[in-house]
């Protein structure tokens, strides 16, 4: 059923109806409506779960690793400061190989402090062993938690995932979405079935020590996995359309590439923004297209390396940066065409929710023409950097 | 085993792990782990007694185990006791929480106090060897006044570790969580009791037992038991049980022995053979020990 609704409410009413047993979360701007909203479910007996409100993100991860390894379906949402608190538990519930779900709202990482949209958070977190995709919209934030679940779960896969979308822009927008029935859900994903988990009739110890001896094997073993999910995803996409009636997810998506002389590369809701800029320019007779990065991990090296092979330029929007370095997904890309075309270029704007309108798309592009860009910012303000920075 | 006993039917946390000669935690773990039984399981931080009994692929428990990180075992457990409650299986079911001193007293000591003010049914132990035994005996929040580790070396400047214990069955007795107790290895009977009594009442419990380490305390590992007997016998490690944040409960010493019978085998205290006053500040320690519990009265 079509509806008109704000981006939290539709993941919440979603991860209703994937029925988690146990839900546990740290208050964090711009997360709280998610979480919010779910207590409130929990409270009025619409959803029968444990909801554990603990007194960090820190805690908040270790409940759902907790609940996960005795075999039950978990939910947790964060966001900037609270991931990366997070982060040490993240990279164990990976090393655990378990299918925790979680939803992160994209937001700025301190200092300065900020609480508005950029990407930094979930980026910082690339080598955890999470599967990262990431929302361009409402619409596939749902789709994607309710495909999260499947694709973790899955018993060849047993790895965590991250849905990402992006503070503010995605988790207060109100947009129309096509939200799932619970039949329709009911039908996609069926209980969680863990293929082991602690039992007193079957007990198991969990989370041992692994000398030089076995340490290897068990980091190649989540490397081969990530392997298995350039198939495993897409899968899981034909899954969903042929439940859901509409498109799954994919490693990537293409917009207006066939022909395309220039194509842009993004993650997250500015895919949005950068459509609208090719329909204009489209129209003009620009043959300009857009590849939309929804698997971050696993990084689909080939799904995107074919799908830029015929374009003359490419350049790469960050709306994060390793600082030292350039655009972590500038980098990934590039590094597909080390030695052949298309020549690409690095561009990093929206940082901590300064917004990315049509114009900074503009000058990402009209840059490009004159010269190859490694790591270019967009929309500076020379004076502040000089005035307050010294730069 | 040589006392003809079938060794892993008798115990739920069996021999092969590799817990040093004389180790205080090890035996404690393995009380608490057989009076818990079968229908048990158990969130354990990272340190000592979870390196010496879990190196994959081998483990020495047999009992639903998990491991995660130094100072989230209480959180692990909260998430484990919420998926039993939502399973239905939280009445047949026991949950304990477990860790050293370090990743109870210090880094763990938010998880901890989240698991107790949220009223989880579970059982969190705390092994109380004084120090960071697992990487070195490096000074914790519970290393005993003037007591040498290797962060707090006594020295020219400095006497050992400046500060008493920090008051942890005090702070868990603050929550008003239903029992909170401290408890010693060389009172095995003792202990016992306490951990029947621990797993008997529902919500969040907390028990703290004295565990010492022949290696980082200095002691020959013959004499484990009775350096523990020691600490209790001369009022620096009063047994003590709190219920409901009432104090309750108080292992008698009724003609205290003086701290220096307690230092002599313990080469952490060494120094203070020949420093007097610092001797005397660990004396202290005990005196207002005994007071505050009363633990020298012959009747309450």
């Amino acid at each position: 059923m079509r509806q008109f609704i704000e981006g939290s409410f539709a993941v919440a009413e979603t991860v209703k109806l994937c029925k988690p047993g146990v839900i546990s979360a740290y208050p964090i701007t711009p997360q709280t409506h998610i979480v919010e909203r779910l207590a409130d479910f929990v409270a009025n007996g619409e959803l029968k779960c444990q909801f554990v409100n603990v007194e960090s993100e820190h805690s908040a991860a270790s409940v759902v690793l907790g609940s996960s390894a005795t075999g039950v379906r978990v939910f947790t949402a964060t966001s900037s400061q609270g991931l990366i608190y997070m982060s040490e538990v993240l990279f164990n519930i990976a090393g655990m190989r378990l299918p925790v779900v979680m939803v992160n709202a994209n937001r700025a990482l301190s200092a300065p402090i900020n609480i508005w949209n950029d990407q930094q958070d979930a980026v910082s977190l690339r080598d955890s062993g999470w599967v990262q995709i990431y929302a361009e919209n409402n619409q596939d934030a749902v789709d994607y938690v309710l495909q999260a679940y499947k694709i973790a779960e899955n018993h060849k896969i047993m790895l965590p995932v991250m849905v990402n979308m992006d503070g503010f822009i995605l988790t207060h927008g109100m947009e129309t979405v096509d939200m799932p029935s619970g039949d329709l859900v009911d039908k996609f994903l069926p209980s969680y079935n863990a293929p082991y988990k602690l039992d007193v009739e079957n007990p198991m110890s969990f989370g041992l020590l692994g000398d030089p001896s076995i340490y290897t094997e068990a980091r190649y073993a989540i490397q081969k996995t990530f392997d298995d999910l350039l198939q495993v995803i897409p899968n899981v996409g034909k899954d969903f359309e042929s439940v859901f009636g509409r498109k799954g997810l994919s490693l990537v998506e293409s917009y207006c590439l066939d022909d395309a002389k220039i194509a842009i590369v993004a993650m997250g809701s500015v895919c949005g923004t950068i459509k609208d800029y090719i329909d204009q320019e489209r129209a003009k007779g620009k043959q300009i297209g857009l590849l939309k990065v929804v698997s971050f991990r696993p990084f689909p090296k080939e799904a995107i390396a074919k799908a830029l092979q015929n374009v003359g330029k490419v350049l790469v929007l960050d709306k994060s940066i390793s600082l030292g370095s350039e655009g972590p997904l500038y980098t990934e890309v590039k590094s597909l065409f080390a030695n052949k075309k298309p020549k690409v270029s690095g561009f990093v704007a929206g940082l901590g929710g300064r917004d990315i309108t049509l114009q900074t798309i503009k000058e990402m592009v009209d840059i490009s023409k004159k010269t190859q860009e490694r790591c270019q910012f967009l929309s500076l303000k020379p004076e502040l950097l000089k005035e307050e920075f010294y730069v | 085993m040589s006392n003809g006993i079938n060794h892993f039917e008798e115990h739920q946390f069996v021999s092969g792990h590799t817990a040093c000669a004389g180790c205080g935690q090890s035996l404690a773990a393995r009380i608490v782990a057989d009076v818990a039984g079968k229908n048990v399981m158990i969130a354990n931080s990272t340190g000592c007694l979870e390196v010496f009994s879990t190196k994959a692929p081998e483990t020495s428990w047999r009992v639903p185990w998990i491991h995660s990180l130094f100072e989230n075992s209480a959180a692990v457990a909260s998430g484990v006791e919420a998926a039993l409650r939502y399973l239905g299986k939280i009445d047949t079911v026991r949950v304990i929480a477990q860790g050293g001193d370090g990743g109870t007293a210090d880094i763990g000591l938010q998880a901890l106090s989240g698991m107790l003010e949220r009223g989880h049914d579970i059982l969190y132990v705390c092994y109380d060897n004084e120090a960071y035994m697992n990487t070195g005996i490096q000074r914790s929040g519970l290393t005993p006044l003037n007591a040498n580790t290797t962060t707090s070396p006594s020295g020219t400047v400095w006497k050992g570790n400046w500060r008493k214990k920090k008051p942890l069955v005090e702070i868990c007795a603050a929550h008003f969580i239903p029992y909170a107790a401290t408890a010693s290895v060389g009172y095995i009977p003792d202990l016992q009791r306490k951990v029947k009594k621990a797993l008997e009442i529902r919500g969040p419990k907390y028990i703290q037992i004295h565990v010492p380490c022949p290696l980082g305390w200095g002691h020959d590992s013959s004499l484990t038991l009775e350096v523990a007997k020691s600490a209790v016998l001369c009022g620096l490690y009063p047994l003590v049980e709190y219920e409901n944040g009432k104090l309750t409960n108080t292992f008698k010493v009724p003609a205290p022995k003086p701290v220096a019978e307690y230092i002599k085998p313990q080469n952490r205290f060494k120094h203070l053979l020949k420093d007097q006053t610092a001797l005397q500040d660990l004396q202290e320690v005990a005196n207002k020990n005994l007071e505050y519990y009363g633990l020298n009265k012959k009747t309450e």
